[in-house]
């Protein structure tokens, strides 16, 4: 030793401090559903802090199966056969590539309840790039049979949405991020939760924007304000739920506003966008512009938010085809 | 027949069992194999006369299960990972009373519930298979739980020898030996053939079970055909610590001495003289 003084250098253990994405979120969420049920259990593939955050209070709930996402998946197929209600932990570039085999055949055909919880999905691995991008997950995720798809918007709903799908029968497929996001909903108010329904944020009769995620419904809102201050009533909803989709909600917002605006951390293929154009197409035809991510690969580093702009997910890019369908 | 199968045959653990009744079996089971290879869509037939004696001696000697009530707790769990060779599975099922062996006539009708690869609609499948390396998977994850709940289920998956290609086999089988699951048995039916020919010419297997004990198996080699050999060596549960994987010396298209051996069986739409050919050349060899 030194004879430094080192103690006076260490940091005073204090409280947790509360979670500021929705990741970090969930982790609380589902560690206090573990705590409740013992047969909620939580499957890790190396994803960092589980194993501090859970393996070290619940053991016997707990199992890595190291970096091995295909085996993850079947594996917690087979736990949730016997009974037990398995949280496959990996990020959404994985679950939604590497292992979508098994998830498709072990849990999706199987109907089991997997909890399939996906980080990093969008652009937030951000200056990591493409490797760990996931622009593509809801598109297949949402043509599984039996997948309920949902991604929350802030840290409260996060918390809300694993307590709404801990005890849903059959497989979910949870898209959460990486990076700190800001709240949407007051934190005194407890706006509750409901699955496959969507949350209309802000009322509106001029146009519909219709958000997933957080990025996605902050652009949104921050959009909202630029058109009211151009005179625009923007509804906004946040959907939440991408499979089931709140057809009646988007029925209503067509007939009842000039048409819809879509935002997601996603690509403008096959994801929301795609998900409400269908659904509209066959129920109530209405203008449409998707905002999401062009059909390319990220091609250089960035934070997320600067990455989404330059691929066309902004709150400007909200404006602009939100100005296009009241033009229409 | 209501108690488990494994209790009428006796001989306990590393008993050999009847053996006349398990051939008579295995005889009925290739015979199904045969006219279901004759039905409107045919069948894999090689792969499935391969793994006819492991199969009936899992069900008519080893497993502890109630083919009245297959989604029993305290059943034995069997994971058919070559998912491929329903045919095997759906006529070992039926001769052990989980549905009528008239149904087996239904495989792959429209009006029927037998999918070509194995469904959870059919009594006793414990999980849909047929796209391989999901298997050991499955029955890692059983084990798993099995162990940690202190249930004393075994659990049995059985591989294509060209299915261990697959990389998700290997992430499995370390999983498996990490968490030290010695209620776990994975047999591999080593035929040695695969659509495109050899295992050892198209993707070489050897030394496959050095690959095994590398991965921290216990490796036992058998005759996939002996019953006097798959027996005790299914009924022995694995050493204290570990899994155990049983690498059976089969022959594709076991039984029917033309169709031995050839790639060619691997999947067949018998036609009636080649149906009247194959079953008579069975019998004659039985």
């Amino acid at each position: 030793m030194s004879g430094r003084p080192t103690l006076a250098r260490r940091r005073v253990p204090g409280p947790p401090a509360p979670p500021d994405s929705d990741r970090a979120a969930y982790r609380v969420a589902l560690l206090e559903l573990a705590r409740r049920d013992p047969r909620i259990w939580c499957l890790d593939s190396d994803m960092g802090g589980l194993e501090k955050q859970f393996e070290a209070e619940l053991p016997d709930q707990y199992v890595d199966v190291g970096i091995a996402e295909a085996n993850l998946m079947s594996m917690a197929a087979a736990v949730a056969s016997t009974g037990l209600l398995p949280f496959a932990n990996t990020m959404a570039a994985f679950a939604s590539a590497r292992a979508l085999e098994q998830v498709k055949v072990d849990i999706a055909y199987h109907a089991l309840p997997v909890r399939i919880v996906a980080t990093h999905s969008g652009f937030s691995a951000a200056h990591i790039g493409p490797t760990h991008h996931a622009q593509q997950d809801l598109a297949v995720m949402r043509s599984m049979p039996n997948l309920t798809v949902l991604t929350p918007a802030d840290v409260g709903e996060t918390i809300r949405m694993v307590e709404a799908v801990a005890y849903l029968p059959g497989p979910v497929y949870l898209r959460l991020g990486r990076n700190p996001v800001p709240p949407v909903y007051p934190e005194d108010t407890d706006p509750g939760f409901t699955v496959g329904k969507a949350v209309e944020l802000r009322a509106g009769d001029d146009v519909t924007i219709a958000a997933a995620g957080a990025v996605p419904v902050h652009c949104a809102l921050s959009a909202a304000d630029t058109l009211a201050e151009r005179g625009f009533r923007a509804r906004v909803l946040n959907l939440h739920t991408i499979k089931p989709l709140d057809v009646p909600a988007l029925v209503a917002a067509a007939k009842q506003t000039a048409g819809l605006v879509t935002v997601e951390d996603h690509s403008v293929l096959g994801g929301l966008g795609g998900a409400v154009a269908e659904t509209l197409a066959e129920h109530c035809p209405a203008p449409v512009r998707r905002v999401g991510i062009a059909d390319a690969f990220c091609p250089r580093p960035g934070t997320h938010a600067e990455q989404l702009a330059a691929s066309g997910v902004s709150a400007e890019h909200v404006v602009t085809a939100a100005m296009a369908v009241l033009r229409t | 027949m209501t108690a488990e199968v494994a209790e009428p045959l006796g001989g306990g653990i590393g008993g050999i069992g009847d053996l006349a009744a398990l051939r008579r079996t295995a005889l009925a089971v290739r015979e199904h194999v045969l006219a279901i290879g004759a039905g409107p869509i045919g069948t894999h037939v090689g792969g499935s006369l391969s793994a006819s004696d492991i199969l009936v001696a899992l069900y008519g000697a080893v497993l502890r299960v109630r083919p009245d009530e297959p989604r029993w707790a305290g059943r034995d769990h069997f994971v058919l990972s070559k998912g491929h060779a329903s045919a095997a599975l759906y006529a070992t099922l039926a001769e052990h009373g989980f549905f009528p062996v008239e149904e087996l006539a239904t495989y792959g009708r429209s009006d029927g519930r037998l999918m070509a690869h194995p469904t959870l609609a059919v009594p006793g499948v414990e999980f849909a298979t047929g796209s391989l390396g999901h298997g050991l998977s499955l029955a890692t994850g059983l084990a798993l739980t099995a162990k940690r709940a202190g249930r004393d289920n075994r659990v049995f998956v059985l591989m294509g020898d060209g299915e261990l290609q697959e990389g998700s086999v290997w992430e499995a089988a370390m999983a498996a030996a990490h968490y030290k699951l010695d209620n776990l048995t994975a047999v591999v039916d080593r035929n040695r053939l695969q659509i495109n020919g050899s295992t050892e010419d198209r993707m070489g297997l050897a030394p496959l079970a050095d690959k095994w004990r590398a991965f921290g198996w216990q490796v036992s080699e058998v005759d996939g055909h002996c019953f006097a050999e798959l027996v005790p060596a299914l009924r022995t549960p694995p050493a204290e610590g570990g899994p155990l994987v049983l690498i059976a010396d089969t022959v594709k298209g076991r039984g029917v001495r033309h169709l031995e051996h050839r790639k060619q069986n691997h999947f067949a739409k018998l036609g009636p003289d080649a149906y009247e050919r194959a079953l008579s050349a069975l019998r004659q060899a039985a």
